[in-house]
């Protein structure tokens, strides 16, 4: 064998290692991923029958349907302006506004992003719900009966779960980008005369929109996706395509049903998530990426 | 941390912002998790502070089922992100031998699994592994191999990252010296990666403790962990319990962490500077 070909089997060998890992993933997710689209279509029972898109008619013309997806849309893209803006501002001042202790608060945000995400909701609930602190701290001062914050079980509620949760995840890469950010860059503008509203608007947030892009992008559709905070929220209050997949499924054992709202919550995140990107090649924030 | 470099001069402009920020910081992250702890502890809850201090919660816990209840959710966490480290870095490590095109796509194809909500894993789990050849349906296995399929993307990711960073001197002068791939492989690379890969092995263990949405559409009876308690607890109106286990799965996973962060910072040692 010269030594060529043999250069050149070592190296399929070492490409074909590939190989398990990925047939693993094609049996364990993309294969599970196909059938539930095939049963979506396949409204008489798997395998039988013709292809038919009858279950997804009968889907889109339920009323809980519809009230599930505009409730998914509306909290997750509230939530994500939410956590762009606290996300900021609180990632602005752990940065520039250095105090003692900001560096045990990233360790503490990396140790939040470990924890699930239902503790929120449940703690949200010794918080705001009708026997918690704030309704108490509010009958005691007041002397009423009941205190005036009951929206848990809204979707506000969600919202402010969502927005509480999620914002770490905008920070982390906005502290990673602050902390690349020149400083001589800063002082040179402020030598200049410019005054701290102006550094941030022409010298702070240019340098973070990449960052902002990334962490938003990301808290969109974990958003889109997320069940554990609806789920504790009540599943009766509130219904996002998540918690409507769980109810399908396994409180009404209707698989079809189930497999149509899956399928249109894939397709519903992958939508979203290339339409916020194709804004942000649009609006140029890519190019803010230092080079 | 770079050199402190305080934007704001003006002293009372500073405190100004360092007060907004403990307004907005502290009610909305660290109060819900002390929220939580004080809760565990707290005989009921109708005003501003908890009514009374009690433990009866926990001695609830160790009455009932709820050590079973830990004990799986370690032993599903231990499984899956074990299982998910050696793929994801099987995976990573199999990736640099590719082309620049296909080994995008191979890293993509693995990050897949976080864009995709993990109810529908779960449900895709339930529809592909109900009927034979690969009956899953009601096994503890299938809770495992779910939450195997959610993390292993992190490590992936983790691994990947870490490849990246690392410097190809080391692996090009081992070779170069005359070491077998496979040496250069157990002697020279991962453990140059051993930091990234317990701190992925961390981020996965924990993140599986927490896994409720595909666990809630897979577990079966004889396999509850630590999130499904909860949620039966808090469901039933058993809110100080839920609290209690909450605390539980916290700290546990906390435990975790630190000790991963020790092998890490052991590891480092290790690591040629």
């Amino acid at each position: 064998m010269t030594l060529r070909a043999r250069a050149g089997r070592t190296g399929m060998m070492r490409a074909g290692m590939i190989l398990p890992p990925v047939l693993l993933l094609a049996l364990l997710f993309l294969y599970p991923l196909a059938l539930v689209v095939r049963d979506s279509l396949s409204p008489d029972g798997a395998g039988g029958g013709a292809l038919s898109t009858r279950a997804y008619s009968d889907v889109f013309g339920e009323a809980s349907f519809r009230d599930a997806l505009l409730n998914t849309i509306g909290i997750a893209a509230g939530a994500t302006a939410g956590t762009l803006v606290l996300g900021f501002v609180l990632a602005f001042v752990v940065a520039f506004v250095p105090f003692p202790g900001s560096r045990a608060l990233s360790r503490f945000i990396d140790v939040f992003l470990a924890f699930p995400s239902f503790l929120i909701t449940l703690a949200l609930l010794f918080v705001y719900g009708t026997v918690g602190m704030a309704n108490g701290l509010w009958t005691d001062v007041t002397g009423a009966s009941s205190g005036p914050f009951d929206f848990l079980h809204t979707p506000w509620g969600v919202l402010l779960a969502e927005v509480t949760y999620f914002t770490p995840f905008v920070m982390r890469p906005l502290l990673a980008a602050f902390a690349q950010t020149e400083t001589a860059q800063l002082e040179a503008a402020a030598s200049l005369g410019a005054r701290p509203g102006r550094i941030v608007r022409q010298v702070v947030l240019p340098e973070a929109l990449p960052a902002l892009a990334a962490g938003g992008g990301l808290v969109l559709v974990l958003c889109l996706n997320e069940f554990g905070i609806v789920l504790f929220t009540g599943a009766k209050g509130v219904t996002t395509l998540p918690t409507l997949v769980y109810g399908k499924a396994i409180l009404d054992g209707d698989y079809t049903g189930a497999c149509v709202v899956a399928v249109v919550n894939v397709a519903l995140s992958a939508a979203l998530y290339g339409l916020y990107r194709m804004l942000l090649t649009r609006t140029g924030a890519h190019r803010a990426r230092p080079v | 941390m770079p050199a402190p470099y305080s934007l704001v001069h003006g002293r009372g402009a500073r405190w100004a912002l360092r007060a907004l920020f403990l307004v907005l910081f502290l009610p909305l992250f660290a109060l819900p998790l002390l929220v939580i702890a004080a809760a565990s502890f707290a005989t009921g809850w109708s005003g501003a502070l908890p009514n009374g201090a009690t433990t009866a919660h926990y001695a609830d816990l160790a009455r009932g089922d709820s050590a079973d209840a830990l004990l799986v959710s370690l032993l599903t966490a231990a499984a899956a992100s074990g299982l998910a480290l050696l793929t994801g870095t099987w995976a990573a490590l199999a990736a640099q031998a590719l082309p620049r095109r296909v080994r995008r796509a191979v890293n993509a194809l693995f990050v897949l699994p976080v864009a995709v909500p993990s109810v529908v894993v779960g449900l895709a789990f339930l529809v592909a592994f109900s009927e034979p050849p690969l009956l899953l349906n009601g096994t503890r296995e299938i809770v495992v191999i779910a939450h195997t399929v959610l993390v292993t993307a992190f490590a992936h990711q983790s691994v990947t990252a870490a490849l990246a960073r690392l410097d190809p001197a080391y692996e090009q002068s081992a070779a170069s010296l005359g070491a077998s791939p496979a040496r250069v492989l157990w002697q020279v690379k991962l453990p140059l990666l051993l930091p990234s890969l317990t701190a992925a092995a961390g981020l996965c263990f924990a993140l599986s403790m927490g896994e409720l949405s595909a666990t809630m559409m897979l577990y079966p009876p004889d396999w509850l962990p630590l999130p499904v308690r909860i949620h039966a607890a808090t469901d039933r109106g058993a809110l100080f319990t839920g609290a209690a286990l909450a605390v539980v799965l916290m700290a546990t996973t906390l435990a975790v962490l630190l000790a991963v962060s020790r092998i890490r910072s052991k590891a480092s040692y290790r690591q040629p500077s």
